[in-house]
């Protein structure tokens, strides 16, 4: 059964439809991927989801609710979480009121510091820095921080948006490799990614987004053989 | 040939000189004219050697005490633009709606006696009455005029603003009339104290404590607790906070109370040292603390206090120190051109303010 439903999504931004009736799901312990090019609606697709962006017409539904007129912060504190794109950590606060900023809804003290833990064994660097300004962190550790501070609120989806972006490869791998542990801890990840190819490798299923509709869909490893997926994305 | 060669660097000068602009030249005289007014003032004020070291002492106690008041005041105009990058021009005269109702209890405890007999509990009360209503109103305000254009990028919120504030002194004017009331002025307040052999109205260390003390619960308040986190969070980035969770509303609500309750206190405190309060008592440390709040770097807390105080002391300690030296004979009637000639310099040469960083890369 899927967790996450995006049924038949219409976004406008003024006059430009954003959102062509874009439907997908997200499935218990799933890495979806979304992938295409700049402009295709993915980041649209991400806010459309966290209720930033309303859609005009069509719904999300978790575990089978509409969140139809639900406020950003309400649909974290059902367990939908976004690491935004261009990791967005607050750079004047610390790394750890950063992580705490992530646990905001979270009330017992006992398991927030629980969570912190595990994020923090999860990133070990990021210990080291618990009392740093997280704006001098580096790209790396600035997404990592990111990753942390969403999995802080105990999501039980996870959005990702473009998490490898501007980092060095073997960092790339790092990031890659933490979402595939959040996955085997349980929690669904929908992915979106430039880097179509590290995507699809993890990824149980993929969705191509062209101008703002589903073009194709499949197991990750059916669209990394999918010979228009590679002429178009895989270079 | 020759000609030519000769009349290349001469060409390549010119070019240089061309660079430089009028407003260079303005920006430039600025400067000089200042630093004049500055170094000669001080050097001819200490020549004359009008004041005596007990007048210097007192000049820059009464500016550290009123720069106490500024640093309240102008911790809610930073910690609003903050949160919402715009500037609660009603402010001040939310100041004044808390001090003039804490005014009518202060006087009838004072009536009362209770002002003399438990003077820290009177105290307490009327802070606290000053408080509620300075965060009451201020609540009211965003709601009014800051909310319906939360989504709208326009003016309309400033605007709607400085209705309030009209709004605001001339319901005061309709129902107290426009005479000057005086606060009450208890035994206890007019005594003075001696500092370091230097006497000194006890009023000051009173307010400046009182302020100092205000500040250090704020500070800490923002530092330490979730909600003071979250409010640091929303003004770095609204979006990035409400994706963690973060009820905005609810921080910009937090905002507007706290700084409600800084004003209030500082409403008090401003008309215990003048002791008097009219409709339009809120205009003038509204906007010197407006002033306050931009020389330490809007948005900024500590700046807002620090700015608070240097502007406090400037004012006070300046007309004497600068204006009587260069042959000025009323100074003090130039206090606050001093202070607005600060705001104008700082908003030139120094527009992030004393603490301030560059608005580029705050936003980045």
């Amino acid at each position: 059964m899927a967790v996450l439903e995006a049924d038949n999504l219409h976004v406008f931004y003024g006059n430009i439809h954003a959102l062509r009736g874009l439907s997908l799901e997200v499935g218990k312990d799933e890495i979806v991927t979304l992938i295409g090019a700049n402009g295709a609606g993915k980041t649209t697709t991400l806010n459309t989801i966290s209720s930033i962006l309303a859609p005009a017409e069509g719904e999300v539904r978790f575990e089978g609710d509409a969140l139809t007129d639900v406020p950003p912060h309400d649909v974290v504190g059902r367990g939908i979480v976004q690491v935004p794109e261009g990791r967005r950590i607050f750079g004047r606060l610390t790394v750890g009121e950063n992580l705490r900023m992530g646990a905001f809804l979270r009330t017992g003290k006992r398991e927030v510091r629980q969570s912190e833990e595990h994020v923090l064994t999860m990133f070990p660097v990021l210990r080291e820095r618990i009392r740093q300004v997280a704006g001098t962190l580096s790209g790396g550790e600035q997404q990592m921080l990111a990753m942390a501070r969403g999995l802080m609120s105990k999501p039980r989806v996870l959005l990702l948006d473009e998490p490898s972006m501007g980092l060095a490869p073997m960092l790339v791998e790092t990031i890659f490799e933490a979402v595939l542990a959040i996955r085997n801890e349980g929690v669904p990840v929908l992915l979106v990614e430039q880097n179509a190819f590290m995507a699809l490798q993890i990824a149980d299923r993929g969705y191509v987004v062209e101008t703002g509709e589903i073009v194709l869909e499949g197991p990750g490893r059916e669209l990394l053989e999918n010979d228009e997926v590679k002429r178009a994305y895989l270079g | 040939m020759t000609a030519q060669a000769a009349s290349a660097p001469a060409g390549t000068r010119l070019k240089a000189l061309k660079r430089i602009t009028f407003v260079d030249v303005v920006l430039w005289a600025l400067r000089v004219i200042v630093v004049v007014v500055v170094v000669g003032g001080t050097i001819g004020t200490f020549v004359k050697g009008t004041y005596t070291t007990a007048q210097w002492v007192d000049f820059f106690m009464f500016g550290l005490t009123i720069g106490g008041v500024y640093a309240l005041i102008a911790l809610g105009y930073t910690m609003v633009y903050g949160i919402l990058r715009l500037i609660n021009f009603a402010h001040g005269d939310i100041t004044m709606a808390g001090a003039f109702s804490a005014y009518f209890l202060a006087s009838s405890l004072d009536r009362a006696g209770t002002l003399d007999a438990f003077p820290l509990l009177a105290m307490l009360a009327i802070m606290a009455l000053a408080m509620g209503v300075c965060a009451g109103i201020a609540l009211i305000v965003e709601h009014i005029c800051y909310r319906p254009f939360r989504h709208v990028k326009s003016l309309a919120p400033l605007i709607c603003a400085i209705g309030a504030s009209f709004f605001l002194q001339h319901a005061f004017r309709g129902m107290y009339g426009s005479t000057i009331r005086s606060y009450p002025d208890p035994e206890w307040m007019k005594g003075r104290l001696d500092l370091f052999g230097f006497e000194i109205p006890v009023v000051q260390p009173i307010v400046i404590l009182t302020a100092l003390g205000a500040m250090l619960f704020l500070y800490l308040i923002v530092q330490k607790t979730r909600m003071g986190t979250a409010m640091r969070a929303v003004s770095e980035d609204r979006d990035a906070a409400a994706l963690m969770g973060i009820d905005v509303n609810k921080v910009i609500i937090f905002t507007f109370i706290l700084g409600g309750c800084m004003a209030g206190i500082g409403g008090v405190l401003y008309c215990f040292v003048y002791k008097q309060i009219y409709y339009f008592t809120g205009f003038f440390p509204g906007i010197k603390a407006f002033c306050a709040a931009v020389l330490g770097g809007i948005g900024n807390i500590p700046g807002a206090m620090v700015g608070g105080f240097f502007l406090g002391v400037v004012e006070s300690v300046g007309p004497a120190l600068f204006l009587d030296g260069i042959g000025i004979t009323a100074p003090y009637q130039l206090r606050d051109l001093i202070a607005f000639t600060m705001l104008v310099m700082i908003l030139i040469f120094r527009p992030q303010g004393i603490l301030g960083e560059r608005l580029a890369s705050q936003r980045a």
